[in-house]
């Protein structure tokens, strides 16, 4: 019997979906795939508005047809929810470990490598969290929107986007996000493994890019409502 | 050269330290960092004080043994060096400088600014071995590598392990190290027996000492002493999907 073998039969090994889990590369790998869920969705739901800029007929239209077929739409949902369930208890779960891994701190510390984004992953996350909660509330059951009428999402943007203070949170929001997709659209083919000198620089440039476009996109919509572009 | 120094002191691995104000007088800007610990350890044994305890050994770079956080930054302002190779000419007359020990869970601190490091053993233990065959040596030329394979291998293999990359690190993680080690071994033909085995071993081992996870800062690679990359952080990522995938032993 080799050293290996002693040592694995000698260890009790529990189930490797358990220990993928349990490990923190596999929780980060977690991470990674359900935040791709998540960039994805960003991207398709800023596409998605910026129908807003073609008239309440287009947009309207687009929402009923998302919410013709409600096998799909509570497929797409129930991803989603799991998605993003799953992201908030790794990153919880690995915010824990970090925290404990240094009791006692540094009377000086100071950063040569990390960015401002890298370093506030941790506090844009719980804080969209937040705001997609609001933003559910607001746009989608129009529980807090004072001028909610049910079907009509042209409507409702346009009078949720009036209110001025309504903008500047979606606005904060989605400068979060940008802060969030920043960093976490790269990182996170670091955590699966996808990595080399001949597309690492492109990886960082487009997901770069992305973030730019899709703050953009989300940004112009309350922008365009405070100017007057659209009413 | 004339310098104030507040250095992190402590008895014990059981008692609370504190932050201890010391001047630092006739100071040459040619002494490395410890030689400048050491006159001032000199002038405090002519005063009757305890000195200051630091960990060296090579004080050439090589031996990983010294490492301290000297204001903020692990081993100090210059990049790609240990804190023996750290030369006081990188300072200026009248400088303060901060020294502190390296902070994880995992290091506890001994003394001063001496931390336990055997978290780091525990992990190669763990993994970072090859088994051989005893006998005659084997002929050197029948396994083929790869010049990029050698280099890549020889890049991971310069971890020195000195716990700069866990001290830098946000999320006090060991990624950097354990990274490295899995990496030079899996790269090289030696290293494939236990490949699969390894990387789970190994991971499972440094999560058990309690270090954090890896968010990609990349304050390691900024303060590593050798300069090593974060991409092999994504190549222990990598090995680790592969065996989970792969698994020992089936197709």
């Amino acid at each position: 019997m080799s050293v290996d073998e002693f040592s694995m039969s000698a260890e009790k090994r529990s189930h490797w979906l358990l220990s993928f889990w349990r490990s923190t590369v596999g929780k980060k790998v977690v991470m990674a795939l359900t935040g791709a869920i998540g960039v994805g969705y960003v991207v398709a739901h800023m596409l998605g508005n910026l129908q807003v800029f073609e008239g309440a007929e287009k947009i309207n239209a687009y929402a009923a047809l998302l919410k013709s077929n409600l096998g799909l739409l509570w497929t797409a949902r129930s991803i989603l929810i799991a998605a993003v369930g799953l992201h908030i208890v790794a990153a919880y779960q690995l915010a824990r470990t970090s925290q404990k891994s240094r009791p006692v701190g540094y009377k000086r510390w100071r950063s040569v490598g990390s960015d401002f984004a890298s370093r506030t992953m941790r506090w844009t996350g719980p804080l969209l969290g937040l705001f997609i909660v609001y933003h559910l509330l607001h746009l989608t059951t129009g529980a807090v929107h004072p001028d909610f009428v049910e079907a009509d999402v042209y409507q409702n943007v346009i009078s949720g986007f009036r209110v001025w203070y309504v903008s500047v949170i979606y606005i904060v929001a989605m400068l979060m996000l940008a802060l969030h997709l920043y960093h976490g659209a790269w990182s996170m083919f670091e955590s699966l493994g996808v990595n080399h000198p001949k597309y690492n620089r492109l990886i960082r440039a487009l997901a770069t890019i992305l973030t730019a476009i899709v703050v953009a996109g989300f940004i112009a919509i309350p922008a365009a409502v405070l100017l007057g572009f659209i009413s | 050269m004339h310098l104030t120094l507040n250095v992190w002191r402590q008895k014990n691995a059981s008692v609370k330290g504190k932050l201890v104000r010391y001047e630092a007088d006739d100071i040459n800007p040619d002494m490395s960092f410890l030689e400048m610990l050491d006159v001032v350890n000199w002038q405090l044994i002519g005063k009757g004080e305890e000195p200051i305890a630091f960990e060296h050994d090579c004080r050439e770079g090589i031996c990983g043994s010294c490492g301290m956080m000297i204001n903020g930054v692990a081993h100090g302002p210059r990049p790609a060096t240990a804190t023996c190779q750290l030369h006081m000419r990188h300072f200026k007359d009248g400088d303060t400088i901060y020294i502190e020990p390296w902070r994880s869970r995992a290091f506890p601190v001994l003394k001063d600014l001496v931390v336990d490091r055997s978290a780091f053993d525990r992990i190669i233990q763990a993994g970072g071995y090859i088994s051989v065959s005893t006998g005659s040596a084997p002929e050197a030329n029948s396994v083929l590598v790869t010049k990029q394979n050698s280099d890549l291998a020889m890049d991971a293999a310069a971890c020195i392990g000195c716990g700069a990359c866990v001290a830098a690190c946000p999320n006090g993680s060991a990624s950097l190290f354990t990274s490295a080690k899995i990496s030079h071994l899996a790269l090289l033909p030696q290293g494939q027996p236990e490949r699969e085995g390894r990387v789970i071993k190994m991971v499972e081992a440094m999560d058990r000492e309690g270090f954090g996870n890896c968010t990609m800062h990349r304050e390691c690679e900024a303060v590593c002493p050798k300069a090593i990359s974060v991409n092999f952080i994504a190549r222990m990522n990598r090995e680790y999907l592969r065996s989970l995938l792969k698994g020992e032993g089936l197709p």
